[in-house]
């Protein structure tokens, strides 16, 4: 074993432990603190898949900003000392329902991934991504790129007029 | 056994079952959130490791950037949403909150 292997086996662990605590306990304050393992175990296996940029990026949006943002809306909207009475889970019926529809998920998605014969080009030599993202962006994606500035100036206004306080 | 293509598309499977889980079985309306943002991140999994593994396409890169701004925007306007309900209701349980206006 290799240390690119034990690397991504650790991440590979972090990444999905964490990601069933998020759905799996309580306590909503704990599941926003497992988001950001989770999302940094993500980041770590996009450095394990040559994407330097994006897992640049998925740490500081991600992390620094809508981890915070989820971390803002728990404290506004719960009642943290307390225990949330009215915040339960399912009945038993629903929640076998649920769990019965995540395992075929998951089974029916590895089983056609691991049945997949992809096509699989030979590695090539990899060089920094950033100047090729920034090439591509603003040659052949340059409308989509635009489109969201757009959208992401439209969001911020939408979401400060939604949410401002009402008279 | 080397680490090849398909073992990023299971922890991507799996992340998104996760976040699928999140999504349909709990009741506050941040929790769905967060399944949501588990499930976009499986998406973001498999984009790059087609990138990755179909001969260094820079072009999934590009892609998942897009899914990364597209998150941004719907968090930031799906917790003023959430904010608005918390203070009309006192709560914020999707499967509770059932009219739109005051």
């Amino acid at each position: 074993m290799d240390l690119i292997t034990i690397g991504f086996y650790f991440l590979a662990a972090l990444t999905i432990v964490f990601g069933a605590i998020v759905v799996i306990t309580k306590n909503i304050m704990h599941s926003a603190f497992s988001l950001l393992f989770t999302f940094a175990g993500i980041a770590g296996l996009y450095v394990l898949m040559q994407a330097d940029f994006l897992a640049i990026t998925q740490i500081m949006i991600y992390i620094g900003g809508i981890l915070v943002l989820i971390i803002f809306g728990v404290m506004l909207t719960t009642h943290i000392t307390g225990v949330d009475v009215r915040s339960g889970t399912l009945g038993k019926f629903q929640m076998i329902g649920a769990v019965m529809m995540m395992i075929v998920i998951a089974v029916s998605l590895i089983v056609v991934f691991m049945s997949t014969r992809w096509f699989l080009a030979e590695s090539q030599p990899v060089e920094e991504t950033a100047p090729q993202i920034g090439n591509l962006l603003l040659t052949k994606y340059l409308l989509a790129f635009e489109a969201a500035s757009m959208l992401l100036l439209i969001a911020i206004v939408g979401a400060a007029f939604i949410a401002r306080k009402h008279k | 056994m080397e680490i090849g293509l398909t073992h990023y598309l299971i922890i991507s499977a799996i992340l998104f079952s996760l976040g699928m889980f999140g999504i349909v079985a709990r009741k506050h309306a941040i929790m769905v959130l967060m399944g949501l943002e588990l499930v976009l991140n499986a998406a973001n999994i498999n984009f790059i490791a087609f990138a990755r593994f179909g001969g260094m396409n820079i072009e999934g890169h590009v892609a998942a950037i897009f899914v990364i701004i597209l998150a941004a925007a719907e968090a930031a306007v799906a917790l003023a949403i959430v904010l608005n309900i918390y203070q009309n209701f006192r709560h914020v349980n999707v499967d509770e909150v059932d009219q739109m206006r005051d």
